[in-house]
């Protein structure tokens, strides 16, 4: 119970500290916008290109705006050596990692939930019947990203090339977890069943089962050595 | 007989190569107030981050109020204010103190909150953001957190630097307050004259090395000098 208190504490002081500044969540938005926009405008694809690379496209407009929500994670903590005070608390290290895993899960589907919208008007793509499984491949490829992101972020938060960093090792630990959500996001985008991709879901539940338990696991040997 | 507050046994911190820290070993009994002397880069910073339980020691041991560093007890009952203020630019006074209240289960955030808002003089402030704080009404708020959890033991890494009139007594205040009621502090400082005032004991450290470690003699009240000049230190 105590654990749980301390990772809502934790998330509902990084949600109120960004929603106040909007400093992660603004630049992200409108990279991922635009990047659909713009992609948009110059290849003006066809509907059945669309569904062909529909996957692909958004997973990657969704994994370059989640770096931007990412590296404020921990860097948010630098400021007045705030990361020392949270470490010298009695909250466990995965109590922390986890309110800010969760923070910024609901900072990226809300960036997520924009670009839906904007991607079926832009690209004539109707996913609106498909809305439960598409629901369920985006949140758990989401997570994926950022218990992932958020793990590398507190590993990198001493680093002066923190910026440069996180990318490098996100998208390459991502690129099987990426891959899932794509190939799910491509059958349910060309109205398929969730079925007929079933051993991708599991794939990507496997993804994030494995990487939330590491990261839980790994994160106080991360943040105090 | 009762565990020291903090023992501390043939501590070693190496930086890359170099010793920051060599053969630390000493005792602080509880409800003592050591200060913490020596110049710049003696390693005073480095060893209050171990005892922090910020880093790990290259060799020897660090035990807190009995316990290991990093042993949940022990950081319920360990106080820390470093160089950093600790607190959330973004964050009101009371948002930042509710934050650690709630981080340190204390039974009822609100009202530890609104006691230490008006015991550092910032009740009257409680919903301003800290972004729009001056440094001396930062430093109260973040010697109210340091507090705010009724600590056994604090660790303080110069606390009285840039602080203004104001600040340093409450800060002075706090620290009697807490000695009275059986919580041991450690200090680094440069402010001899005022860390003094409060010290039971004092230590000095020079290259790493623990020179000096006993009661707070009458001169060095009297000199803040005289400790330095004692082991060649002026």
């Amino acid at each position: 119970m105590t654990f749980w208190r301390h990772t809502w504490t934790v998330l509902t002081k990084d949600l109120r500290a960004e929603l106040r500044t909007k400093e992660a969540v603004n630049a992200s938005f409108s990279f991922a916008i635009t990047i659909l926009l713009l992609i948009s405008f110059a290849f003006d694809p066809t509907e059945e290109m669309t569904r062909e690379f529909s996957g692909g496209l958004l997973w990657i407009v969704f994994a370059f705006a989640a770096v931007l929500i990412l590296n404020r994670s921990y860097a948010r903590e630098l400021p007045n050596d705030c990361l020392d005070a949270l470490i010298a608390s009695p909250a466990p290290a995965s109590a922390i990692f986890l309110g800010k895993a969760l923070s910024n899960l609901f900072l990226l589907l809300a960036v997520e939930a924009v670009c839906f919208p904007v991607f079926g008007i832009f690209y004539n793509v109707r996913w609106i019947g498909q809305f439960w499984p598409l629901l369920l491949v985006v949140v758990l490829g989401t997570w994926g990203l950022t218990v992932v992101g958020t793990m590398f972020s507190a590993l990198t938060v001493n680093i002066r090339l923190r910026e440069v960093m996180l990318p490098l090792l996100l998208y390459t630990t991502m690129i099987p977890g990426l891959l899932a959500s794509m190939q799910l996001t491509v059958h349910l985008l060309a109205g398929e069943p969730l079925s007929t991709a079933f051993v991708w879901l599991r794939f990507l539940i496997g993804f994030d089962v494995i990487f939330t338990a590491l990261a839980l696991t790994f994160v106080d040997t991360v943040l105090v050595g | 007989m009762a565990a020291a507050a903090v023992a501390v046994r043939d501590l070693w911190k190496f930086f890359g190569d170099y010793p920051a820290l060599r053969e630390i070993t000493f005792d602080v009994e509880p409800g003592t107030c050591l200060a913490l002397l020596g110049r710049n880069g003696a390693g005073k910073t480095t060893l209050l981050r171990l005892l922090a339980g910020f880093s790990h020691p290259g060799r020897g041991e660090v035990r807190i109020l009995g316990a290991g560093v990093r042993a949940p007890e022990t950081r319920a009952r360990l106080g820390v204010l470093g160089h950093g203020i600790s607190l959330y630019e973004e964050l009101s006074a009371s948002e930042n103190l509710h934050l650690f209240g709630s981080l340190f289960d204390l039974p009822d955030p609100a009202r530890a909150v609104d006691e230490w808002l008006e015991r550092v003089g910032l009740s009257r402030v409680r919903d301003g953001l800290v972004r729009e704080f001056s440094r001396g009404m930062r430093q109260r708020l973040a010697i109210a957190r340091a507090f705010l959890h009724g600590p056994s033991l604090v660790l303080l890494d110069e606390p009285f630097t840039s602080l203004d009139d104001r600040a340093i007594a409450v800060l002075q205040q706090v620290i009697r307050e807490g000695l009275a009621a059986g919580c041991t502090v450690i200090m680094s400082t440069h402010q001899i004259r005022e860390a003094m005032e409060l010290a039971t004991h004092a230590a000095l450290l020079a290259r790493g090395r623990l020179l000096y470690h006993g009661p707070r003699a009458p001169e060095m009240l009297a000199d803040p000098g005289w400790l330095y000049a004692q082991y060649g230190e002026a």
